[in-house]
């Protein structure tokens, strides 16, 4: 078979997961690190810290980059469903609609609103309006990963609805759909990431700076900030992370199955560390395995029942090398953030924190690595659902749009070709800035001041402030 | 079935039409800068310009968000059929916003490639236009549906109409983003871009013409509409206020009153869009689906109104101050935060 002879189906897939996968990234650091800017403006007003008033600075052209390219590969999410999955789309719309509409009009508008403020108009508004901006673009992103994780929640584990006499999922109550079974494990998991994520670049770029040794004040007010956030973060997100697993086994057996890469359905099961799945022979080959550990963790008893993915039909099953591969990464990247914060809180208690060394070069080398653990647990639990769309009611292979093959094809070439393009370049400058940084980030009093009560302005265009035209 | 209940898809059409509206006004001055953008002149008139968008074009797209959001959440099955049958401009249309949208963070990162985001920024505003012209276009022509699914070729919307739309948008962002220009600029810039606001005001007259004349005759239906009892109203007295609406901007162009420019503008828009629902309602896919057989329960609808009745005046509001907070001139120093 060649790569022509793909199914639409397939391409209409790849091109949603390209560009779900592409566009995740983008928010997942923005959460971080509008709540961190929000937290340093906050301090700066508590404590009058210039040094924090840098720090913001930094991020904040770290935050604009970043924003800019999660904005645009949203905007293109919020056309995706209808473009490749049509089909879900009628189906579904009904119940997944006005949560996503919610999501525009609670977070979206809030943060592109208030984003021009934050970002140009420090000295355009008081302090208090300011602090109020940034708070409201944290808000957003949280209310915006809220209603996204409830959609995609419902999609999971799907409640509160009926189906009426055209095959559309209808709302019957509106409480149970948004706050379906998996949502508050989803969401804290979610959030507890982007944290993470945004304290593991943190902490990478002032390690940089240190093993520079261009580590000022205001690097090591960051660094610090950063690894006290892992420190705390990361063993909050495994005990988080379990408790999601202990749900997915109530409501996704099968994704279960296939994370665990057990085939049989056992009681007392192992847990295995690393094997490889051969799904041709239902099993499981090269398996090193912890006796009992599988039940222990995920039934909290030693001879509890683990399913396995063989006593579900073929055609339900997820494809459990990709999910059994994702999961264990995703895994390991959790402990291995959790063991970076403990190193770091030991150093920051013996008073070494500031001294260049293996931790430095160890926190620059797991910088990225949050990114890594979000697209991997990702691609767990959209794997691990499928073939359904709807989990339990409808497949991805009814969701599909009617697409011609070449349309399919040429869509999927372009949003690779254009994504690497940009956001290629966007990764380069951020790491140009990172590399500057908070000392080379300009100083705001850069940006003039705008001339007061310019009322009539908008209105009568020759009163052009002489002010303005001094600094042109 | 409650009054009020049955008034919802109808509620609803008016708020995503109030939806695409603003986001036609307001992301079209930004990308008529876009495509006005290696007009400009100097490199200083560039920055001068892109700096006069850049605290407002997040806010400014987020409206067609809005637009698809809404229409996935009340109208799930016309979101579908169209964005499975204009799959083609839709993705064009995307793909260039992104070059678009990434250029004003990636511009002022770099020297050595900054010409290549000039150039993104303007081949994204332009390629974006275009493709949301050709898809008010090949939506007019009506996609082939079938049951619940549209049937047609991924290159049903290709034609003269469409290519008259796209050009017609091109003409009508032109105009909006002059106005715009006028308002935040001065000097050399301010002079380009009044000249630039009479030309294309002239080329916006001379589109919405053709398409005027040609948009009766793409569907039987829409002749009927327009020459019967009540349309003929609307035909008699529509160009007439649209003959009144760029008097009003020409006027303001040539004489220094950008405000009053920009909003007789906003007036040419409404009432084309006002042209445009009445050769397509009840329809929401053209000649296929109407907005009620598109509508999903009163339960989602009625669920979501409660959210638009709320917030939409408060997205408003604080969108109406973010501009208030950067009104007047821009300086090409500001806003290299």
């Amino acid at each position: 078979m060649s790569i022509f002879d793909i199914p639409t189906l397939d391409l209409a897939r790849a091109q949603f997961a390209f560009v779900v996968s592409a566009h995740i990234v983008f928010p997942a650091f923005s959460i971080g690190t509008a709540s961190y800017l929000m937290v340093l403006e906050a301090l700066r007003m508590i404590t009058g810290k210039d040094v924090y008033l840098r720090i913001f600075e930094f991020w904040k052209h770290i935050f604009a980059v970043v924003f800019g390219m999660g904005v645009v590969s949203g905007v293109v999410m919020s056309y995706e469903f209808g473009l490749n999955f049509a089909h879900f789309s009628d189906k579904a719309g009904p119940v997944i609609g006005p949560l996503m509409g919610y999501e525009v009009m609670t977070a979206f508008f809030l943060e592109a609103g208030f984003l021009g403020i934050m970002l140009f108009g420090r000295n355009r508004v008081n302090k208090w309006i300011y602090m109020f901006a940034v708070t409201m673009v944290a808000f957003g992103t949280l209310l915006s990963a809220f209603w996204i994780l409830s959609v995609n929640s419902w999609m999971q584990t799907p409640a509160g609805f009926a189906m009426n006499d055209v095959g559309q999922f209808i709302p019957k109550d509106w409480w149970e759909v948004i706050f379906n079974p998996s949502l508050p494990y989803r969401f804290v998991h979610m959030v507890l990431a982007a944290y993470l994520t945004t304290a593991l670049v943190v902490a990478g770029v002032g390690a940089w700076h240190h093993i520079k040794g261009t580590a000022d004040d205001a690097v090591r007010t960051m660094f610090r900030m950063a690894v006290a956030m892992i420190l705390v973060t990361a063993p909050i997100q495994i005990f988080a992370g379990d408790q999601h697993g202990l749900n997915t086994l109530e409501h996704q057996p099968a994704k279960i199955a296939a994370m665990e890469g057990h085939w049989e359905t056992s009681k007392g099961a192992g847990l295995i560390l690393f094997g490889i799945p051969n799904p041709s022979q239902e099993r499981t080959d090269y398996k090193i395995e912890v006796p009992y550990a599988s039940s222990l963790i995920l039934t909290h008893s030693l001879d509890g029942e683990v399913p396995g993915l063989g006593d579900f039909p073929p055609d339900e099953r997820p494809p459990m090398t990709i999910v059994f591969f994702t999961f264990r990464i995703m895994v390991g990247l959790g402990f291995a953030f959790a063991a970076i914060g403990l190193w770091g809180g030991w150093l920051m208690w013996r008073k070494r924190l500031h001294e260049p060394g293996l931790f430095h070069k160890v926190a620059l080398v797991f910088a990225p690595g949050g990114f890594l653990a979000i697209i991997m647990g990702w691609f767990t639990t959209e794997f691990g659902r499928q073939p359904y769309t709807v989990y339990g009611h409808f497949t991805t292979a009814e969701s599909v749009s009617n697409l011609s093959h070449g349309a399919a094809w040429a869509a999927l070439i372009g949003f690779v070709l254009v994504y690497a393009f940009l956001f290629g370049s966007g990764i380069f400058y951020l790491g140009r800035l990172m590399k500057r940084g908070p000392e080379g980030a300009e100083p705001v009093e850069n940006t003039p001041q705008r001339a007061g009560g310019v009322a009539g302005a908008m209105l009568a265009n020759d009163v052009t402030t002489e002010k303005e035209e001094a600094h042109a | 079935m409650s009054g009020f209940a049955h008034y919802l898809p109808d509620i609803w059409a008016a708020i995503i039409a109030f939806a695409i509206l603003t986001y036609v006004v307001l992301d079209g001055f930004d990308l008529g800068i876009g495509i006005l953008f290696p007009f400009l002149g100097s490199e200083e008139n560039r920055t001068r310009a892109m700096n006069s968008v850049a605290p407002v074009w997040d806010g400014n797209e987020t409206w067609l968000v809005m637009g698809g959001g809404g229409l996935l959440a009340v109208f799930p099955l016309a979101y579908g059929i169209i964005l499975n049958a204009l799959y083609v401009p839709i993705i064009i249309m995307l793909l260039s916003l992104a070059f678009r949208g990434v250029a004003f963070e990636f511009r002022g990162k770099t020297r050595r490639w900054q010409k290549l985001w000039d150039k993104a920024f303007f081949g994204g505003s332009l390629i974006a236009t275009l493709a949301q012209g050709a898809i008010l276009g090949g939506l007019l022509r009506g996609p082939e549906v079938t049951g619940r699914t549209f049937t047609g070729g991924p290159f049903d919307w290709v034609s003269w109409f469409s290519l008259g739309t796209a050009l017609a948008l091109v003409a009508g962002y032109v105009m909006l983003g002059s106005a715009w220009l006028v308002i935040k600029t001065s000097h050399g810039l301010y002079d380009l871009a009044r000249r630039v606001g009479q030309v294309s005001l002239i080329a916006t007259l001379g589109f919405i013409g053709l398409a005027s004349l040609a948009t009766p005759f793409l569907h039987p239906e829409y002749y009927n509409r327009w020459f019967a009892w009540p349309g003929i109203i609307l035909s008699a007295v529509v160009p007439l206020l649209l003959l009144a609406a760029a008097f009003g901007y020409w006027k303001c162009i040539r004489s220094d009153r950008g405000v009053m420019a920009y909003l007789s503008g906003i007036a040419i828009f409404v009432l084309c869009f006002a042209g445009l629902g009445l050769s397509i309602f009840p329809y929401i896919v053209p000649a296929s689906i109407t907005i009620r057989e598109a509508s999903t329960t009163a339960m989602s609808q009625g669920f979501i109104l409660v959210g638009a009745a709320i917030f939409l005046p408060i997205i408003l509001a604080y969108t109406a101050y973010a501009y208030w907070v950067f009104r007047g001139k821009t300086s090409e120093h500001e806003h290299h935060y």
